[in-house]
């Protein structure tokens, strides 16, 4: 009886799904939907939260005001955008502090890109030119995704991406139109930066073990190899356009598909980086550990002093 | 208190200008509302996108159950006659 109504109720939200109908927190949903959701959406929360900190090795050697204080507002709307997402994991009943202590522990992933080092300047016209603009083009699609609390923090979050992509593609720009010093240091950035932004989209879809389930619950709308494509047809003209070179020697405008073919991907790379052997692993979740740790003293005292107003509340009345 | 130390989660509604009502936008962690107004303005609005807050301890928050949506929304259905297009209107009358 139990599991005759299980799987009425799991047919019922396949078909408001098929019907682009959208879920809402406290809608019945399958357990494996709101735990893969959990997964999701939690990791790409802790993602945004450690994306903040390639980029703060460098707000103090910004070389102008200007650069300081774009910079700056960049690294804010990440942390503002892990903030949307907890709050969207939450409507899902996870808790936003085992969510974080997942992270710290290593149980809980975050995209792999972090943790390669931001080593000049350049790095970070280089981040925000391909990391966010590989970002959007994964996060465009999600404003359409099934559970409405993750479409409509994305929906925020796209608005504020676009500012970092042309951020990063000015700095990235104004280098290559520079001294011959400045030029290769945003050639060496691009060469650096390129093939991890390429695997931010995840294993091919051959090997992408998560891809058919979340397509069918319309979490995922598009396949991962599409959405690499997408990024590569557009960042190769930019990359032309400001007198850089894409180090790929496939790379190659296909007349016949109309995209652009590229070389093979160093997937050995790839899964190494996602299993922790990445050069700033550690340093990255050691970094948020002892964010969470040192800021400790904070969260007391503003909860106790909150306390401390609240009972005087009550005497006076 | 170890590491458990957990603000409670506020709704956070914004005014975006005046003369439109204030909508939902999310929801935050902060120990009280002074707080909750300080990060609703510093998460929410870094774009000039309101000019009032309201937050609202999420505990305090009622909603209607969605397993309840049919019945407790059924009444409207069928009172079709609320709706103007109702209404026979002879042709050529005019301001009606």
């Amino acid at each position: 009886m139990e599991n005759q109504n299980i799987e009425l109720l799991d047919k019922h939200f396949q078909d408001k799904v098929d019907q682009e109908i959208k879920i809402e927190p406290r809608d019945y949903m399958p357990d494996a939907y709101r735990k893969t959701l959990i997964r999701q959406i939690s990791q790409h929360a802790h993602s945004e939260t450690v994306g903040q900190l390639p980029e703060s090795n460098w707000v103090t050697r910004a070389p102008s005001l200007v650069r300081k204080a774009t910079l700056l507002a960049k690294i804010q709307d990440e942390a503002g955008h892990g903030l949307y997402l907890y709050s969207a994991a939450e409507t899902l009943g996870a808790s936003r502090e085992d969510l974080i202590d997942d992270l710290h522990s290593g149980k809980a992933k975050y995209s792999s890109i972090f943790n390669y080092p931001s080593l000049t300047w350049a790095d970070m016209g280089a981040i925000g030119w391909l990391v966010d603009g590989a970002a959007i083009i994964n996060q465009v699609p999600l404003c359409r995704t099934s559970y409405d609390p993750y479409a409509r923090a994305m929906v925020r979050v796209c608005k504020e991406e676009s500012f970092h992509q042309r951020q990063g593609f000015e700095i990235m720009a104004n280098l290559a139109a520079g001294s011959p010093e400045q030029k290769e240091m945003a050639q060496d950035a691009l060469n650096r930066w390129w093939w991890p932004a390429i695997m931010m989209f995840g294993p091919s879809d051959a090997e992408s073990t998560h891809t058919a389930q979340s397509m069918k619950w319309k979490i995922k709308r598009h396949t991962n190899d599409e959405l690499r494509q997408k990024f590569i047809d557009q960042a190769v003209p930019q990359a032309e356009f400001i007198g850089l070179k894409v180090p790929d020697e496939h790379l190659k405008f296909n007349e016949e598909t109309g995209h652009y073919d590229y070389g093979p991907i160093d997937w050995e790379e790839f899964w190494s980086v996602v299993k922790g052997n990445g050069p700033c692993n550690e340093e990255r979740v050691a970094a948020r550990k002892a964010a969470k740790d040192n800021g400790m003293w904070v969260r007391e005292a503003a909860m106790a002093y909150a306390e401390k107003k609240e009972k005087r509340k009550v005497k006076v009345s | 208190m170890g590491n458990k130390v957990e603000w409670p989660l506020w709704e956070v509604f914004i005014r975006s200008k005046q003369g439109l009502n204030h909508r939902h936008a999310g929801s935050l962690r902060a120990p009280d509302e002074v707080m909750a107004i300080k990060n609703a303005r510093d998460v929410y609005t870094r774009r000039s996108e309101g000019v009032s807050i309201w937050v609202v301890k999420a505990e305090d928050v009622f909603a209607s159950d969605p397993y309840e949506e049919g019945p407790l929304f059924e009444p409207a259905n069928t009172k079709i006659y609320r709706h103007p297009t109702f209404y026979h209107v002879p042709e050529g009358v005019k301001n009606l």
